[in-house]
């Protein structure tokens, strides 16, 4: 009985020891008192081979159970000690916020940039607003009424399983919120906040759960939308060729248009452009490249927003951001936009003196 | 959708050749995916005879071969091929052609001494497989001179289109052959019903006991069919679309599939039990082995095929094992059946099985083949695997299709632009696509939508936004009534028309020069993002959503915010703040080497129910080394400094900017701080990050950040400057350094200062902060500069010193601080 009473002993004495230690250094000296290679602790187990055989497994037994209780004991000390120092540290750590800061920045003004993503998005932006749109916005969380219902994209619908849409927990109403999949959804809170004449445009973040070279899990869309009286196709093409030249600032770029289905519009088209696949040459060569969807607007989405489709017509269109982008730069992977590599970005990024300005050329 | 050219051509009489073939279908929405076209390649390549063989006179291994091409001439080609000889007809490649294996473009050529004009071909280099071991050897009989691809049967391009999800009819040959038909590439051939005499009762009935398992389906048995291969040229069709061959019996059934878009299935009628099939709803605890070797669990949502013994079908999606025809089937039952769209979608997403009869049920099929797609199946049955047929089984009534659309031509007109479509032409694109006129005059015409069309005016409720008030959304629903099917059929014109056709329009402008295209809040958040370039930071865009532990690390995570299906467990909470992206791009570059880092993002943070438009930036690591300029870790006042010159480019009046140091838990709490616009407007926060969420992140070295709130910014108000203060005495400048306690906010202290004489002090900036053993404990020195402008007259020194006076007196009172001597 006197083993297990030593053991007992050495025990909440390393306890004390231990709630007396008030720093690391002292609590290190515990440590090596008891766990050291000369400690209480390690002299006991080498004593163990001193012991009777029959007496030492019921020992060992202890000796080793006590050993894990004095460990986690010290362990535990230990990381008080840190982090009542790390407290202590950031009480003495005082800096008086209301102080003015340096009068220029921390690292050379020419190593800053704007994401080609962003420029893009300006540069869109910039062009047709020469053509009279204004810039529209909405959330990336919508309802799902916004992202498909609104849209003529009914539950049960094929297209909507083409979505592969990102949901978030159902709210009161038993609705689940999506991530738009789309920027589609600003022409509806566009037609319900104001009436027609609309003509806007939608840049922003979408969504969609489908992650490889070519598709990442965010990305970003470009809506356009006109509504007006006698809108034709007419208006569509020239408006889309008008962007698409200027964009890419080959004023003779062919164009082409396809006949094609959206739930949204009707007629739909995709939209092609010129290129060369051997070269990659934009405009050049006799291959054609998908780059945008668009297309009347179907009635079915006037009216889901209130608007009398024998009144007005008008058209919309959705196009890549970071497809174009990389198109008009020769940019080969997607997955580096969102990576933030400092080598990455200092390459691609663009003067933020030098706004894209129709005066200057986008 | 894939189908062989000489499928197309069984369903479409064109003389149109294989480009204009698809250079239409892109025209009209059926856009080509792919073409395999063997012969293409190979279409210069030439069967040809080595009349001579002879040892190549300065090499062991080659041989000089005398060659007859075909056309007179014979060619001297060098070959190294183990079994060239003499009398081999082979494949010849002439100057000019390109290898497809290599792609190089072969020349004459001069071999050790012996001219080659031309090279004969292993199945390797023209690319048909594997076999190099020496060059192709043809029968004896094979035509010399002729095209070697066109011998060899080669010459079936297979083409592949995608079919758009309303375009059910297309999911067809026939569909697609009615299309090209349509848009004048040729003749539609019809279907011929065939008169086929039943020679005995059906030996199964149909009886439908629930409508939404099938509401209409007939049936028919043959007997005494002998189930072998499928005769070549169908095999060759299915092998060519992917499909694997069985036989006859479960070749036919795709032959419709694909052929007429029609599914059907055949039961062995042997294995039927209880001569009833019965369509109705499945109930919960049944279970089906279907055709595909799976077992699915059914539910009551399910509409089934069943015999005596349970579910032998998902009705409409796929076919189940124990019923199937197999090589001893003699007598086989053909189900030929109506299904609604929706259901089937469901059932096959539910249970997550994608079959070719799916993919056509969903998206519609046609509503009146049933009886011709039946018999026109007995015919192939009869006279693939023999036997005769029983009399039909039918059950249910057949779907009311039927519905009439009006165009209005002007109304068409209104679309093309200048482009007026000409009636004429019009209702010609309607009717060769199976449109009938109904009724027609000078201004519009009147047609009977065709029953494969189930995109023409299709069913379908309006779902109107439930804010509208009820006059708006009614009459915004019946313009809608009554305008969809005419813009169903403007489609259609348009499409088969080709939308090329319409010539561009620039769109009209109400003023040459427009109307800024950004608010006032939209252009704030892009110079906001410039601001911050321009002092050095790098723009970046990161993913909205990140991993829900290190989200926590930066604030409140809740469920509602929580992606309930994430692409990856490290992208499943909306993050709280876009300084966790940018952190965590800071900590990967600091692995890859740059631990020296400026990143911004204006990008949102999400709340529940809402998100804030964020002006984000994090630093980290050192300044850059300089000889003028030591390089030192980066501070709060860097992030400081930061988001003032945001605020200030948005025009944010600075005088009435508060800082206060209850920034968020993820900043050093000694270290940050919050900057206010009266108590409740919080602008931006900015400081130090915390050490604790520094080593989570493996950030090592020194990080700041910030985040500038836009929403709260209040719109700038646009109101005229007033005149400048232009004072025509000089400014005096004065220096004052104060001994005050540690803990008194500098800025505590020159407010102070500033307001000591309201008429006199216009500026007062801190210039100098002391703190060392040359003071008291707990005291610092802080010195400020104060600038008086004089107004009347220049100041005497008694009265600089009168309001030197009221300064220390003013900073005393506020701050306790004394004037150091």
């Amino acid at each position: 009985m006197s083993e297990t009473d030593d053991l007992a002993a050495l025990r909440e004495g390393t306890a004390a020891q231990l709630a007396a230690a008030t720093d690391l250094r002292a609590w290190d000296a515990v440590r090596v008192a008891v766990l050291g290679k000369s400690g209480s602790l390690t002299g006991l187990l080498k004593g163990l081979g001193a012991i009777a055989p029959e007496a030492r497994k019921e020992r060992g037994a202890s000796l080793n159970r006590l050993k894990g209780e004095l460990e986690a004991l010290v362990e535990a000390r230990r990381s008080a000690l840190e982090e009542s120092a790390l407290e202590a540290r950031l009480l003495a750590e005082r800096l008086d916020v209301t102080l003015p800061p340096r009068p220029f920045p921390p690292s050379g003004a020419e190593a800053g940039g704007i994401h080609p993503i962003s420029r893009t998005m300006e540069e869109i932006t910039a062009i047709f607003g020469a053509m009279g749109f204004a810039v529209a916005e909405g959330p990336d969380i919508e309802s799902d009424w916004l992202n498909f219902g609104a849209l003529n994209i009914p539950e049960h619908h094929p297209a909507r399983q083409d979505h592969d849409t990102f949901y978030l927990p159902a709210g009161a109403d038993g609705r689940r919120p999506v991530l738009r999949t789309h920027t589609s959804p600003v022409q509806a809170r566009t037609m319900l906040g104001q009436e027609p004449p609309i003509r806007i445009i939608a840049p922003g973040r979408t969504w969609r759960a489908d992650h490889d070279a070519t598709h990442s899990p965010m990305f970003h869309q470009v809506e356009g939308l006109v509504i007006d009286r006698g809108i034709t196709l007419g208006h569509l093409k020239g408006c889309l060729i008008d962007f698409l030249r200027a964009f890419f600032d080959i004023r003779d770029l062919p164009v082409r248009f396809r006949a094609s289905y959206f739930p949204f519009t009707e007629p739909s088209m995709e939209v092609d452009i010129g290129w060369s696949r051997k070269t990659g040459e934009l405009g050049k060569g006799s291959d054609w490249l998908e780059i945008l969807g668009s297309g009347m607007v179907h009635p079915k989405v006037l009216a889901n927003c209130g608007i009398d489709p024998r009144e007005w017509q008008g058209f919309a269109f959705g196009m890549g951001i970071e497809r174009i982008t990389m198109l008009k730069h020769g940019m080969p992977d997607l997955r580096p936009f969102y990576e933030s590599d400092l080598r990455w970005l200092k390459h691609w990024a663009s003067d933020p003196l030098s706004p894209p300005s129709l005066a200057e050329g986008v | 959708m894939k189908f062989p050219l000489s499928w197309l051509k069984t369903h479409l009489e064109t003389e149109a050749s294989l480009d204009e073939i698809l250079a239409c279908l892109n025209t009209i929405g059926l856009e080509v995916e792919g073409v395999e076209d063997k012969a293409r390649a190979l279409a210069s390549f030439r069967i040809a005879r080595v009349v001579e063989a002879t040892q190549h006179p300065n090499a062991d291994r080659l041989r000089a071969l005398t060659v007859d091409a075909g056309d007179g001439k014979f060619l001297s080609v060098v070959c190294g091929a183990p079994n060239a000889r003499t009398g081999l007809v082979g494949v010849l490649a002439m100057p000019g052609d390109t290898i497809p294996a290599t792609g190089t473009v072969l020349k004459v050529g001069e071999i050790r001494g012996v001219k080659s004009e031309g090279m004969m071909c292993s199945a390797r280099e023209l690319g048909l497989g594997e076999d190099h071991s020496g060059i192709i050897d043809l029968p004896a009989d094979a035509p010399i001179g002729a095209s070697y691809a066109a011998w060899a049967g080669m010459d079936d391009p297979v083409i592949e289109i995608s079919v758009t999800p309303n375009r059910g009819d297309a999911l067809s040959v026939h569909g697609v052959a009615r299309d090209l038909a349509a848009a004048g590439l040729g003749r539609l051939k019809p279907l011929v019903p065939p008169s086929i005499a039943p020679a005995y009762p059906s030996p199964l009935a149909w009886r439908i006991e629930d409508p939404r398992a099938c509401h209409y389906v007939l049936g028919r048995a043959v007997r005494g069919v002998k189930n072998g291969p499928s005769p070549k040229w169908l095999q060759d069709w299915l092998s060519a679309i992917g499909q694997r061959p069985i036989s006859a019996l479960v070749d036919v059934t795709n032959l419709f599939t694909y052929g007429l878009g029609r599914p059907l299935h055949v039961f062995d009628v042997a294995k039927v039990k209880g001569g009833t099939l019965t369509m109705r709803m499945a109930q919960e605890g049944e279970s089906l082995l279907a055709l595909n070797g799976k077992t699915y669990a059914l539910t009551a949502e399910d509409g089934i095929i069943a015999d005596e013994s349970g579910p032998e079908a998902l009705g409409g999606i796929i076919g189940g094992e124990p019923t199937g025809c197999d090589a001893g089937t003699t007598e086989c039952f053909i189900e030929c059946a109506i299904f609604d769209p929706v259901r089937i979608a469901l059932s096959g997403r539910r249970h997550d099985v994608r079959t070719d009869a799916r993919a056509r049920f969903e998206r519609g099929v046609d509503q009146a083949l049933p009886a011709l797609a039946l018999e026109l199946a007995t015919q192939t049955i009869l006279q693939l695997c023999g036997g005769e047929a029983s009399e039909v089984a039918a059950a249910g009534t057949p779907p009311a299709w039927q519905r009439e659309a009006t165009l209005r031509f002007e109304r068409l007109a209104s679309y093309g632009g200048d482009a007026a479509v000409l009636p004429a032409e019009a209702v010609g694109i309607l009717e060769r696509l199976g449109f009938t006129v109904v009724a027609r005059d000078a201004a519009q015409v009147t047609v009977a939508v065709p029953s494969w069309r189930n995109d023409i005016i299709a069913a379908g409720e309006l779902t109107q936004a439930p804010e509208l008030a009820a006059d708006r959304a009614a009459k915004a629903a019946e313009g809608c009534a009554a305008i969809e099917p005419e813009c169903d059929l403007i489609e259609e014109v348009l499409r088969i028309r080709g939308l090329n056709t319409i010539p561009p329009v620039s769109l009209p402008v109400s003023s040459a020069v427009p109307a800024a295209a950004l608010t006032a809040r939209q252009s704030r958040a892009v110079l906001a993002r410039r601001t911050l370039a321009a002092r050095g930071m790098l723009d970046c865009v990161t993913y909205g959503f990140m991993e829900s532990r290190t989200a926590a690390l930066f604030g409140d995570t809740p469920d509602s915010l929580r992606v309930e299906n994430p692409i990856a467990a490290d992208l499943d909470q909306m993050r709280p703040t876009p300084v966790a992206s940018l952190l965590l791009a800071a900590s990967r570059n600091a692995a890859r080497g740059y631990p020296d880092v400026a990143l911004s993002e204006l990008g949102a943070a999400y709340r529940p129910g809402t998100q804030l438009q964020v002006a984000a930036g994090v630093r980290t690591g050192h300044t850059p080394r300089h000889w003028a300029e030591p390089s030192r870790a980066v501070d709060a006042m860097d992030a400081k400094g930061d988001v003032l010159a945001v605020l200030a480019g948005l025009g944010v009046p600075m005088a009435g900017v508060q800082v206060t140091t209850d920034a968020p838990g993820f900043y050093h709490p000694g270290r940050s701080g919050v900057l206010r616009q009266g108590p409740k407007t919080v602008l931006a926060t900015f400081g130090e990050i915390h050490p604790r969420v520094r080593a989570t992140l493996d950030l090592a070295g020194p990080a700041v950040a910030f985040e500038v709130f836009l929403d709260a910014i209040p719109d700038p108000k646009r109101r005229k400057r007033g005149a400048p203060d232009l004072p025509a005495f000089q400014p005096v400048r004065r220096d004052f350094a104060f001994l005050v306690d540690a803990t008194v906010p500098a800025e505590t202290l020159r407010r102070a200062a500033l307001g000591a004489d309201k008429a006199l002090i216009v500026e007062a900036a801190v210039f100098d902060r002391y703190a060392g053993d040359k003071l008291p404990e707990g005291k610092v020195s802080l010195a400020v500069q104060v600038t008086l402008q004089p107004r009347d007259a220049t100041l005497t020194d008694a009265a600089i010193e009168a309001v030197a006076e009221k300064v220390v007196a003013a900073v005393a009172k506020a701050t306790s601080a004394v004037l150091r001597g």
